[in-house]
């Protein structure tokens, strides 16, 4: 019984550090650039497709995994400055347009590349294989999961307490017009950012295949699932992207475990429910941390 | 308590608080029909936060508001707007895609309670852009009523913004700064107007002007940190020793 | 003012009455896509059941304009309406009566019943809390289609629908004239009824509650139920569109209530123009061109396609491809005061 609670308590945190390793990015760039990204699956898309490609065609892992991240987040510093860059001040509704455009042209060209079946990243093999955690035996690849989960959250929580960076993150999130008084370079921080987050995004899409596999649908798919994240946890807020990925993991892994067939609705009655009772989310960031 | 001596506007102990943030303290305000009062204090005083406690856009924590005998420290924004309070914004806060008529219209077309109707209604519409223009030509800017707000001047909007609270036909009128960020050269203007209003309205105006102020007001009020520090004749205030140290370094004419 | 491509609240430039040629050529302008339909009844053969679909999304399109367009309120949920417009149609006619005309009636209903509900719920919320809401609401109600396979057929969708004649004689038969005219028909009445509603108090007034919620609210304006009020309306409408498409086709699938629908249409709204009303005409029948031409090329082609339209829309061309037309007019104009000016 206990083994059965733990297991699927560890499935739910490893699902939960996958969204939150993709969602972080797009947690901090709503808050700080206040930017409706639907296109932020995208760049985990692309990662994950980029890693799949390379391990499939025999690269080390961690090369392809680097990779996996480097593509997106040049491809997000090109579109930040490009694209997205007029969309801050021309509203809401603009930038849902936009970046469902997006979605919609990379959907299309991954279909067209790489075809409509479902694409796999190759892992390596003590990855695939079970691990003896005691009470039973347990994927190596979900321990992964949460290791590289546990590890970047650190990471960039120190980043973000302990860093110059992170301390200007957290001033122009709190008051970006006073951050640029100061004569913080705004563009360089948000372009910065904005690298950073669909890098993560990327990584996030290679690491997690193996549960959230890719196919050309998955930045729609999974879009919802992402900003439910980033709207549960409070955007621009680091911890509550975490608790709300964490939150998000379980529970859906609860329903899917327990109730099948309502799973889905779960999900998104638990996010309805929630969003009446707090608009502003679980954890809202007055400031990033 | 006859209907003439009533007060148009009553505070009573209104408080409000965000956490160990305290805005409003204790707050005692009463504006007799007519009057015209000054609210002044530094920034952060809690000027802008007294009148959205107000007009609804903000709860009291405590405290009632009198409107004409009326509590409406309950009622949502717009219900305190049918029973009479208008208010100007410290920003402009303006329909920029409209004409500076229809910014008014509409208000007229609110305030008669035509602008809920589906259906079309010229001749009523009519009524309401010409009782517009009338306005407009009050405030003098009858010129521009077919241009677009975005295109007009700061100053002009900021007229417009006072025409649209005066088309509520209001009882009591809250100014939030009305000739904040005007170039001096177009500042006279609402200097101008502010010494026209209506006599039967109540006006409350905040100012960090005091030659505006002291001009218009017959009574002001201090407010320090969210609460009210004094009060009394314009003359008296400029006296004040406390309010002197308040504003050390302003000049009070 | 008599043209419909102005927004109702801007005056023509000061000195401009309409004279008997503007009066004229906007009056030509406002016949045209009904003259369009008209004639394409005549000579469209066996390509009839495709204009049918065009003006189901065209109405489809038109109810999310008074939403977004005029109201300002930003949904991505709008295929719920249209979806369960769409089944409510379907079951009525295998459950109760294969009547059209009550099965429809019945579809408006149970859609802006839908409408009034969830938007009770949700539009105290604004930004991207409520595009979160409206999400969650259509991805729940889409898991309840799929869930529920003995009531809506699940991923195969309701099958054995029957489609009675229209008032007992207009028989709906494989060459679709009775669906064409039966859909041209509702699409008309509720243009009528959407002209009407912008341009109306009602109207002006959801227009200034896009432009500026916080000043509608400073005049007294119950922004709450008037947004209520054309979110419900607008939901009935997509209901009816729905109603349609279910009649037109007699089958009804889940894809009718998906988030990708609830992206097309807001895409075909967008490439047209929003507060157009006829943007939703150009709009639905640019996206069949487009997705019907470029299919040929590569199945997935058109969804590239779309996508570049639409960033290119919203980087260049603010009002959409009905701006195209309002930027041709201000040229004629100037080319006309310049050869009348002294």
């Amino acid at each position: 019984m206990l083994s059965f609670a733990l297991t699927i308590l560890l499935d739910g945190i490893s699902y939960g550090m996958v969204l939150f390793i993709i969602s972080v990015g797009l947690t901090i760039t709503m808050g700080l650039m206040r930017l409706v990204n639907l296109a932020h699956g995208s760049f985990a898309m692309i990662g994950g497709y980029v890693a799949g490609y390379l391990t499939q065609a025999g690269v080390d892992f961690y090369v392809a995994l680097a990779l996996a991240a480097i593509v997106p987040g040049i491809l997000g510093g090109l579109s930040e400055v490009t694209v997205f860059r007029p969309l801050y001040r021309k509203g809401e509704l603009a930038q849902v347009l936009l970046t469902i455009g997006i979605v919609f042209v990379v959907t299309a060209s991954v279909t067209e590349i790489f075809g409509a079946f479902p694409y796999p990243v190759v892992f390596p093999d003590y990855l695939t294989k079970p691990i003896d955690i005691g009470f039973r035996t347990y994927p190596a690849y979900r321990l992964f999961l949460i290791g590289v989960g546990g590890l970047i959250a650190v990471a960039l929580w120190w980043l973000i307490e302990n860093s110059l960076y992170g301390a200007r993150l957290r001033a122009a999130v709190d008051n970006p017009r006073m951050a640029r008084t100061v004569g913080m370079n705004v563009n360089v921080l948000f372009t910065g950012t904005f690298v950073v987050g669909c890098a993560l995004a990327g990584l996030g899409g290679a690491i997690g295949a193996g549960i959230m596999s890719l196919e050309p649908s998955y930045a729609l798919k999974y879009v919802v699932l992402f900003l439910v994240v980033v709207i549960v946890g409070g955007e621009g807020s680091f911890k509550g992207s975490f608790v709300a990925a964490m939150a998000l993991g379980i529970i859906d892994t609860v329903g899917k475990y327990f109730f099948s067939q309502a799973a889905p609705y779960l999900l998104y009655v638990t996010v309805f429910v929630l969003l009446l009772w707090r608009p502003q989310g679980l954890m809202p960031a007055k400031s990033v941390a | 308590m006859s209907e003439a001596s009533a007060p148009a506007l009553s505070v009573r102990g209104l408080n409000k608080s965000f956490g160990a943030l305290i805005v409003a303290q204790d707050i005692n305000v009463e504006l007799a029909p007519g009057a015209r009062v000054g609210l002044i204090g530094p920034n952060g005083a809690g000027k802008t936060t007294f009148v959205n406690l107000l007009t609804g856009f903000l709860r009291p924590d405590s405290g009632t508001i009198l409107l004409e005998g009326t509590p409406i420290q309950d009622m949502k924004p717009e219900a305190r707007v049918s029973r009479g309070l208008a208010r100007t914004h410290q920003i402009n806060t303006l329909l920029r895609e409209d004409s500076a008529r229809d910014n008014v219209a509409i208000a007229v077309a609110e305030r008669e309670k035509y602008a809920w109707r589906m259906m079309r209604y010229t001749p009523q519409w009519r009524r309401c852009t010409a009782e517009a223009d009338a306005l407009l030509r009050e405030m003098g800017i009858a010129d521009v009523g077919d241009r677009q707000v975005r295109e007009l001047p700061y100053g002009q909007q900021r007229l417009l913004e006072i025409a649209i609270a005066l088309a509520l036909k209001p009882r009591v009128l809250l100014l939030d700064e009305p000739a904040a960020g005007v170039p001096s050269t177009e500042a006279h203007r609402i200097h101008d107007v502010l010494g026209r209003l209506p006599a039967d309205i109540a006006v409350l105006i905040i100012e960090h002007d005091m030659e505006v102020i002291f001009r218009f007001a017959k009574e002001i009020v201090v407010l320090l940190q969210g609460r009210v520090l004094t009060r009394g004749a314009p003359a008296r205030i400029a006296e004040d020793p406390e309010v002197r140290a308040v504003y050390l370094g302003r000049t009070v004419v | 003012m008599s043209d419909p491509a102005v927004t109702p609240s801007v005056a023509p430039p000061a000195g401009e009455a309409p004279t008997f040629a503007s009066r004229a050529w906007s009056l030509a302008g406002h016949a045209l896509p009904w003259a369009i339909a008209i004639v394409y009844y005549f000579v469209a053969g066996y390509s009839l059941s495709i204009g049918t679909q065009i003006m189901i999304w065209i109405l489809f399109a038109l109810s999310l304009d008074l939403v977004l367009g005029y109201a300002g309120i930003v949904t991505l949920g709008h295929a719920a309406f249209f979806g369960v417009g769409a089944y409510a149609a379907g079951l009525f006619s295998i459950y109760f009566s294969p009547d059209p005309i009550l099965g429809h009636l019945f579809a408006i209903v149970v859609a802006g019943l839908l409408g009034l509900i969830s938007g009770a719920l949700i539009l105290h919320t604004t930004g991207v809390t409520f595009l979160m809401l409206t999400l969650a609401t259509v991805s729940i109600i889409f898991e309840f289609g799929n869930q529920a396979r003995w009531l809506t057929g699940g991923d195969d969708g309701l099958q054995g629908m029957q489609v009675g004649p229209i008032f007992g004689t207009f028989e709906f038969n494989i060459f679709g004239q009775t669906a064409y005219i039966y859909t041209l028909v509702v699409l008309f009445i509720w243009f009528l009824i959407s002209w009407r509603l912008v341009k109306s108090p009602f109207g002006r007034s959801l227009d200034g509650i896009r432009q500026n919620p916080r000043r509608m609210r400073a005049i007294g304006t119950p922004v709450w139920w008037r947004l209520l009020a054309v979110y419900t309306i607008s939901a009935a409408m997509a209901g009816s569109a729905g109603a349609l498409l279910a009649h037109s086709t007699r089958f009804v699938g889940l894809s009718s209530l998906s988030l990708l629908t609830s992206g097309i249409v807001t895409v075909m709204l967008i490439l047209g123009g929003t507060r157009r009303l006829y943007g939703a005409f150009i709009g639905a029948a640019i996206y069949y061109f487009v997705q019907d031409s470029t299919a040929k090329i590569s199945p997935y082609f058109w969804e590239f396609i779309v996508g570049g339209m639409l960033i290119a829309t919203v980087l260049f061309l603010e009002g959409g491809l009905m701006d195209l037309g309002r930027v041709g007019q201000r040229l004629m104009a100037r080319i006309g005061s310049r050869k009348g000016a002294p």
